[in-house]
């Protein structure tokens, strides 16, 4: 290496110890050309797919290898309606409720951009109300569950991991939705009363978009592989 | 400036319409009691679009530039490995089972 290559740093060479090793790894270096935040939320994103994906693989794992028959899904979430049994009916209302609020919070995002205050924060509202709702569902569904005699340890109808798949996977998921309500609303607060417009960015607003729109994918795998399958 | 996501609204309900369609479809396949290889195909297929859709459209990532697109998609295909793995400990845990506890049942 010729002296010339090393004269090109002064600022960062001039350092020593810590300093030095801490001024290496920052100096003008930048992959992701996005926000920090927002290649943060993905990082993160990244380390939760993990979590669910281990989730679901253990999920498998126990459903594999069981000699005891697996409990039917579309018999044990199906609900009595005007005397009539609907097979998995609440669960297909919790998906339909959960993709309305990814839509209404990709709007959000939208609106956030053009500066329009009240519409993005309306619009932010209306997802974490669905949120809400998409949890008092949940609860529902956990109370006509325990009610029968499902446990983490056994249920009526066959394979004991069942309940402790059930709990786990839809309980993580449903303390996902919780936060992300939590995460929204103050978010959108900070919309309303003009937090984000004194700095003059709504990059916030699609961060927490990226939360909850995972929250939302999540979902998708848990319908396909818990519920459907 | 801003680095945002800028884009026609239009488009935001498009794919909200697309994933309500794919997700009465697969409600559908558990309706109609569809079962073996048809009924596991549209389940993944049908899994797979809502999530291919989610990704790219509400979370911007067809928007996004190639060094963060692969720096998060690629990594989760060691799930994908580790389910492989997982698939084969569980039927050998199955066998296992049922030559030595199954019939003490």
């Amino acid at each position: 290496m010729s002296s010339n290559t090393i004269e090109h740093g002064t600022a960062s060479s001039s350092a020593t110890g810590w300093q030095a090793i801490v001024r290496d790894w920052s100096s003008d270096r930048q992959t992701f050309k996005v926000p920090w935040g927002k290649a943060m939320m993905w990082i993160f994103l990244l380390s939760d797919t993990f979590i669910f994906g281990c989730f679901l693989t253990s999920y498998m794992t126990v459903r594999m290898s069981t000699t005891d028959p697996w409990p039917n899904p579309s018999e044990v979430f199906a609900l009595t309606i005007a005397g009539r049994s609907i097979p998995l009916i609440l669960i297909a209302i919790m998906t339909f409720i959960l993709i309305s609020s990814s839509g209404t919070m990709a709007m959000a995002v939208n609106y956030g951009y053009r500066h329009d205050r009240k519409k993005t924060a309306a619009l932010m509202f209306a997802t974490a109300a669905f949120g809400v709702s998409f949890v008092c569902m949940q609860g529902f569904e956990w109370t006509k569950l325990i009610l029968e005699g499902v446990r983490p340890w056994g249920n009526p109808w066959g394979a004991p991991q069942f309940g402790s798949c059930f709990f786990m996977i839809t309980g993580f998921h449903g303390l996902h939705v919780s936060i992300g309500v939590i995460y929204l609303s103050i978010v959108a607060k900070r919309v309303l009363t003009g937090f984000y417009e004194k700095r003059g960015n709504y990059e916030i607003v699609e961060i927490a978009g990226l939360y909850w729109h995972f929250v939302d994918l999540v979902w998708v795998f848990i319908f396909a592989f818990f519920y459907l399958w | 400036m801003e680095h945002g996501q800028q884009h026609p609204l239009g488009i935001y309900f498009k794919i909200w319409g697309l994933l309500f369609v794919l997700s009465t479809m697969s409600y559908l396949v558990d309706y109609f009691h569809l079962q073996g290889m048809l009924r596991w195909s549209l389940i993944v297929i049908f899994m797979l679009l809502k999530a291919g859709l989610i990704v790219a459209v509400f979370m911007h990532m067809m928007w996004e530039r190639l060094a963060l697109i692969y720096a998060i998609l690629i990594p989760p295909l060691a799930v994908l490995v580790f389910v492989g793995m997982m698939a084969a400990e569980s039927d050998y845990t199955f066998l296992t089972r049922l030559l030595y506890f199954a019939h003490s049942h």
